[in-house]
């Protein structure tokens, strides 16, 4: 799989004020009916984008003009449910490259960090703080420097330091993927088949 | 040595190796697949030029959008047909044992894997669905994972993973007549909530958690993943290894004895160390039902629904999101509630003793006339013993019509879909909004409550149906 190098990013945020957002909301599996990774944007949160009849539902933050950019701030346990990567593919085809939330799936987790979309972790406070500067201020935009790993509202100034597992920060920021490296260590893979017990 | 958890000693038993400040390599002994979440990592081995490393380890399925109707005809929706082609090809191109629609033992993939005898105590699974945590029912380290790392494991026989913690939740006590292991669960989860277990492994142990079938105990490891949980698993014993015994046959195994005695040794230290110990009554769990759109969001079935969300707040725009979903409003009794459709099976409720149970309450009765069921099997094997113990006969002359085996209405890719506004009790495993089908109202529960539904047109306590004379076993 292609890998995207993540360093800096800096960008407006759209805002998904709700708890426990799970991957069927994200992409309903009736999406799911494909052989290939693209496209998935178009139905990301298909079922509260578009109104029964198939039309836009304005009422949705992402047909609201006023909200764009490459940040998902989302409420707490965002990506619960299936394992479907799919729905990494949708968040990701549709533009953007970081989620935010106080609480994640641990499926989406990895999920998430083996496409180059980065999870971050905030206090379930800052989340709301975020939410409602974002909410009252579509303009309101965020920094995210995955080297020092910060997470910086820019208008208020408010800075924290995230958590991410060492091994997956440099797969991110050198743009490698798991596969080539579990490739480079195939002997040691043979070696431990060769060797294993049933139990120790 | 230092005392380990069960998980540990299977857990540290497949790591090929630790990388520095990260996660593990763990090596996977059984790799389940299906249709859906297979094609992209196939395509990932071909764009690398790459064979699959161990063909011989992964078993293929189609499951999840297939037809549970004319299973004979050609799939009429052209993407699922697709993906039911795909999977043929690259099976076969690489080698991979399928058990493909209308194989004699197609079947859900966690279905099928225990009852072929595939899944076996001690070993590392994964399949690219979330309820593999099922497979953990026989003493196994069995998660769900995505599709980049079904690629992985295809290409490797490994995948790269971080440790997570550990939880024991002890359930001793007696379960009363009526409560199944669907309860349990479901119970387990209203109380800890849908992330309660996040970032854990659980371990299942105490006597009511013992007394149970492989089936009833494949239930609650299977939901373990609704709370969080990466995976839930319960020591083998003795009825793993009867039930193992009875099994026609066991790929791999020469001398199933040896390796019973191999397998006695799957349990926990007594002094191993717990991230999290939980502890439950089992007597004071109830028939369980959902009202909400997570499955944290249930509650006993005589009970009203809370009058505010987990934390005690009132006004949680997503509590009333969701009860807004459902056309409940807080402090609603749900018992005698119209129901319209009837969904019984899947990997959580998909098997012969779940089909044994809903037979018994509908068993001499009718369906209800608003009553729409759909009554899919979890496997080709669970629909030949239905037929085998008059199951399918006893359904007919009750009103009710038996499909063909598949996910079906549980995630509804296929046409079984629960319409618009529709009240749907389902011994599935998630309410999600829309899961079931664009606008459907989900309520989880046990077979012997869907099938108390299906006879009354109704919310009903299947306590109901059990009088001396007609006595419901769990």
């Amino acid at each position: 799989m292609p890998k995207v190098k993540f360093d800096i990013l800096e960008s407006t945020c759209v805002p998904l004020p709700f708890e426990n957002v799970d991957t069927d909301q994200i992409i309903p599996a009736r999406f799911l009916s494909a052989i290939s990774r693209q496209g998935f944007g178009d139905n990301l949160f298909r079922d509260w984008r578009y109104t029964k009849a198939g039309e836009k539902n304005s009422e949705f933050v992402m047909n609201n003009p006023d909200y764009a950019g490459k940040v998902l701030v989302a409420g707490k346990n965002f990506g619960s449910g299936s394992s479907r990567e799919h729905a990494v593919w949708a968040i990701f085809d549709y533009g953007f490259r970081a989620v935010v939330s106080s609480f994640f799936a641990d499926i989406f987790m990895n999920n998430a960090l083996n496409n180059g979309l980065l999870p971050i972790v905030i206090s379930d406070d800052l989340l709301k703080k975020l939410l409602s500067l974002v909410q009252n201020n579509p303009d309101t935009k965020v920094k995210i420097d995955l080297e020092k790993q910060t997470f910086t509202i820019l208008s208020t100034g408010d800075s924290v330091k995230f958590g991410i597992n060492p091994y997956k920060k440099e797969c991110l920021i050198k743009g490698l993927d798991d596969i080539d490296f579990l490739l480079s260590i195939k002997s040691q893979i043979i070696n431990y088949e060769n060797n294993k017990s049933l139990l120790q | 040595m230092k005392s380990k958890t069960l998980f540990d000693k299977i857990w540290d038993n497949h790591v090929v190796r630790s990388i520095e400040d990260g996660p593990d390599v763990l090596y996977i002994d059984r790799h389940y697949i299906h249709e859906v979440t297979s094609p992209q990592a196939f395509n990932g081995l071909k764009e690398r030029g790459i064979p699959v490393f161990r063909p011989g380890k992964t078993i293929a399925t189609a499951d999840h959008n297939i037809p549970t109707k004319d299973q004979h005809l050609p799939i009429r929706d052209q993407l699922s047909r697709t993906q039911v082609e795909r999977l043929s090809e690259n099976c076969q191109k690489y080698g991979i044992e399928l058990f493909g629609l209308n194989h004699p033992k197609n079947g859900i993939v966690h279905v099928i894997g225990p009852e072929l005898g595939y899944t076996l105590p001690g070993m590392t699974i994964v399949c690219g669905d979330s309820h593999t945590s099922t497979h953990g029912a026989f003493g196994t380290i069995a998660f769900g994972i995505g599709t980049s790392e079904v690629e992985m494991v295809l290409a490797t026989q490994c995948i790269i993973q971080p440790k997570p913690k550990k939880m024991r939740i002890t359930l001793d006590g007696e379960l009363h007549k009526g409560v199944t292991s669907k309860d349990i669960i479901m119970y387990i989860i209203s109380e800890i909530s849908t992330s309660g277990a996040t970032g854990y492994f659980v371990e299942y142990c105490g006597s009511a958690i013992r007394s149970l079938t492989m089936e009833s105990r494949m239930t609650i490891c299977n939901m373990s993943i609704e709370m969080g949980a990466r995976g839930g698993l319960i020591a083998p014993d003795e009825t793993t290894f009867e039930y193992l015994r009875k099994l026609p046959s066991i790929p791999g195994i020469g001398d199933l004895n040896s390796s019973i005695n191999d397998w006695k040794k799957l349990i926990s230290d007594p002094d191993a160390f717990f991230d999290n110990d939980l502890k439950f009554d089992a007597g004071l769990i109830k028939p369980m039902i959902t009202y909400g759109t997570n499955p944290g969001m249930g509650m006993a079935i005589d009970d009203s629904i809370p009058l505010s969300d987990e934390n005690g707040n009132k006004a949680s725009s997503s509590f009333l999101k969701s009860l807004d979903y459902m056309g409940f409003k807080p402090g609603m009794k749900l018992l005698g509630h119209p129901v319209d459709y009837v969904f019984m099976g899947s990997c959580t409720n998909g098997r012969i003793e779940d089909f044994r149970a809903f037979a018994e309450i509908i068993s001499g009765r009718r369906k209800a006339d608003n009553i729409t069921a759909l009554i899919v099997p979890g496997s080709k094997k669970v629909e030949e013993q239905m037929i085998a113990e008059g199951l399918i006969n006893l359904y007919k002359s009750a009103g009710f019509e038996v499909r063909q085996p598949g996910c079906s209405s549980c995630l509804a890719m296929n046409e079984d879909k629960i319409p618009q506004g529709k009240y749907v009790i389902s011994t599935s495993n998630r309410n999600f909004e829309g899961r079931q089908g664009p606008g459907a109202r989900t309520m989880l529960a046990s077979p012997l409550t869907a099938a108390a539904a299906a006879i009354t047109g109704r919310i009903t306590d299947p306590r109901e149906f059990m009088t001396e004379e007609n006595k419901v076993k769990k």
